[in-house]
């Protein structure tokens, strides 16, 4: 072969997400209905968010708080403009019964923002944010009879959503790749999940994602042709689709093929994306300011007691962790992944639990039972205290390892002292020389084959006359002390 | 100056049907609002900060409280159509 195929051009990828977080407020965002998920259809819903005539909207001051909170957590400047506006956006569909959606235009609640994310093995970086506003969630078509081939002579439309507190959060084209897109939507969620803005719960769509990509040679500067993907409602199908965007508009422009600009849509079944049949006007959303809701202008005091509001976000537990208690990154990224998770390790160590020890136990065995039993951690019968005294009584040397993970069982199920238990049950470390040596004496003797092994170079065997004492001593046994005991035996 | 086409325009967002005689006579009256609008633009209005609001009051809002409505029957005995628990419409292709 002497002809050699040309060189392939190398693409990056520019992509910019859209989140919209659903607020965990009682109630929606311009009336009193209920915003409470998988009700009777058309339950929470009143004149105002039905788009009744007459009727006037005034904002919802814990969607206000909460969404403040949310701009100043990702580090956004508030409506730096010097104020924040709502502005109606109008479009005509059966799910928004209005004909307009109240939503913010040039004015949003928050600007020029950052979050810092942290793929694993790379560097931390920092995606900026573009803006934060605050908007109604539309209502929910349903299709009538899910026979599609025949297809529903109707639809029939649920406002329950309607009018449900969003916050739209959108971010810099700063984001390279799947592994990024996926970092950065996690790391907004464990965000508004420690603040208590959002529950995270993406089964009831609580967070939701729009995706903007395009892909550009190498090197070249310009930005290629963008394609928005909807539909995103899970981190998988979010990596999914920027994976799958990748490659086919790399395909299109290896074969010379134009990238048109259009929106598609994520098919989870199919795992991939498709065009929608492209809309014959272009969107004109012809926004004005909404002349029923007044602008919202915080003081700089005001906005630093916001401020002082905010809890330790996760990038900052995760330092703190790594400066204060040298743990690892690994560690670090689990135990801080929910903030109940990382309350009870700090209540572990502040009853005096070395921070290494009480990492392991909560990342250990701890998360494997949550992981089994799928309950929460502040549910758990092992509370703080009871992981704490557990580990006080390794470090005094009253129970071994083995014996405190033989006790979990009994302890997630009943609770209780650790201490008492193993009082009442005599499972005290034996650490006591005398008692020891006659057990490794014993031991020894009845394994004299193996001694002989171990004596001509098989010291893997050590572990085997450890297991033994063990099995002797049913666990209780000091696994240093038996260590030391054994070596100096065996090596005489 | 707007022109027939962006009258027949905007009247197809606002899903308005307009027939003959009345987008050449809204063309007319747009015509005429928008002609006076220039007229005031040509003011000088250097050092005057623009009018975003009517009022000036900010930051109205109200208590996260829960206050069901009472009568959602109502509401949807209003809607043109509906169906059990639903609000009908035509049928929306995705």
């Amino acid at each position: 072969m002497t002809s050699t195929a040309p060189a392939k051009v190398k693409y990056e990828a520019v992509i910019g997400l859209e989140v919209h977080v659903q607020l965990s407020t009682k109630t929606k965002l311009f009336c009193h209905c209920s915003t409470q998920f998988g009700n009777t259809p058309n339950t929470n819903i009143c004149p105002i968010c039905t788009g009744q005539p007459g009727t006037l909207p005034v904002l919802n001051q814990q969607a206000l708080d909460y969404s403040v909170q949310t701009a100043l957590a990702i580090n956004c400047q508030i409506h730096p403009q010097g104020i924040s506006k709502f502005d109606r956006k109008q479009y005509f569909y059966p799910d928004l019964p209005k004909n307009y959606q109240v939503s913010q235009y040039d004015l949003p609640l928050g600007e020029h923002g950052f979050l810092e994310i942290q793929v694993e093995g790379q560097p931390p970086k920092k995606i900026g944010i573009t803006r934060l506003h605050m908007e109604e969630d539309a209502g929910k078509l349903v299709h009538a009879g899910a026979d599609r081939l025949s297809g529903s002579a109707y639809s029939m439309v649920d406002y329950n959503r309607a009018g449900t507190p969003l916050c739209e959060i959108v971010s810099e084209p700063d984001i390279t790749n799947a592994a990024e897109a996926a970092a950065y939507a996690e790391e907004l969620r464990r965000i508004v999940r420690y603040m208590g803005v959002c529950d995270g719960n993406m089964q009831e769509g609580s967070m939701r994602f729009d995706l903007n990509i395009s892909l550009r040679p190498v090197g070249q500067q310009k930005f290629g042709t963008k394609v928005e993907i909807k539909n995103l409602n899970s981190f998988n199908s979010l990596q999914r689709a920027v994976e799958y965007e990748i490659i086919r508009q790399g395909d299109c422009l290896d074969n010379g093929e134009r990238i048109f600009q259009e929106t598609r849509l994520w098919d989870e079944a199919g795992q991939k994306t498709r065009s929608m049949r492209s809309k014959e006007e272009a969107n004109d959303y012809r926004y004005f300011p909404e002349p029923d809701l007044v602008p919202i202008q915080l003081s700089d005091g005001q906005i630093e007691t916001y401020r002082k509001m905010l809890p330790e976000l996760p990038n900052e537990k995760r330092h703190r962790y790594e400066s204060e208690f040298g743990l690892s990154a690994y560690d670090v990224r689990v135990l801080c992944e929910e903030k109940a998770v990382a309350e009870y390790f700090e209540e572990v160590i502040a009853l005096g639990a070395p921070p290494k020890m009480a990492a392991n136990w909560v990342n250990g065995a701890i998360a494997a039972h949550l992981n089994e039993t799928h309950a929460a951690i502040g549910e758990l019968k092992v509370k703080p205290s009871v992981l704490a005294e557990l580990i006080g009584l390794i470090n005094q040397g009253m129970i071994s390892n083995r014996i405190a993970n033989e006790l979990l069982p009994d302890l997630f199920h009943d609770g209780g002292s650790p201490r008492a238990l193993v009082e009442a049950r005599g499972l005290t470390q034996i650490s006591d020389q005398g008692q020891l040596e006659a057990v490794v004496g014993a031991v020894l003797a009845e394994n004299a084959d193996s001694v002989v092994a171990y004596q001509n170079g098989r010291t893997k065997l050590l572990g085997f006359f450890v297991g033994q004492v063990m099995k002797k001593t049913a666990g209780r046994a000091d696994p240093q002390a038996v260590n030391q005991l054994l070596l100096n035996k065996l090596t005489q | 100056m707007i022109d027939r086409a962006q009258v027949q325009k905007v009247a197809f967002l606002a899903r308005l049907e307009l027939d003959e005689q009345e987008e050449e006579r809204f063309t007319r009256q747009l015509q005429s609002i928008l002609g006076y609008i220039e007229e005031l633009q040509t003011l000088d209005t250097k050092g005057v900060a623009p009018t975003t609001r009517a009022i000036e009051v900010n930051n109205i809002a109200r208590t996260d409280d829960l206050q069901p409505f009472e009568n959602r029957e109502g509401i949807l005995d209003n809607a043109p159509a509906r169906m059990e628990d639903f609000f009908r419409v035509p049928r929306i292709m995705e």
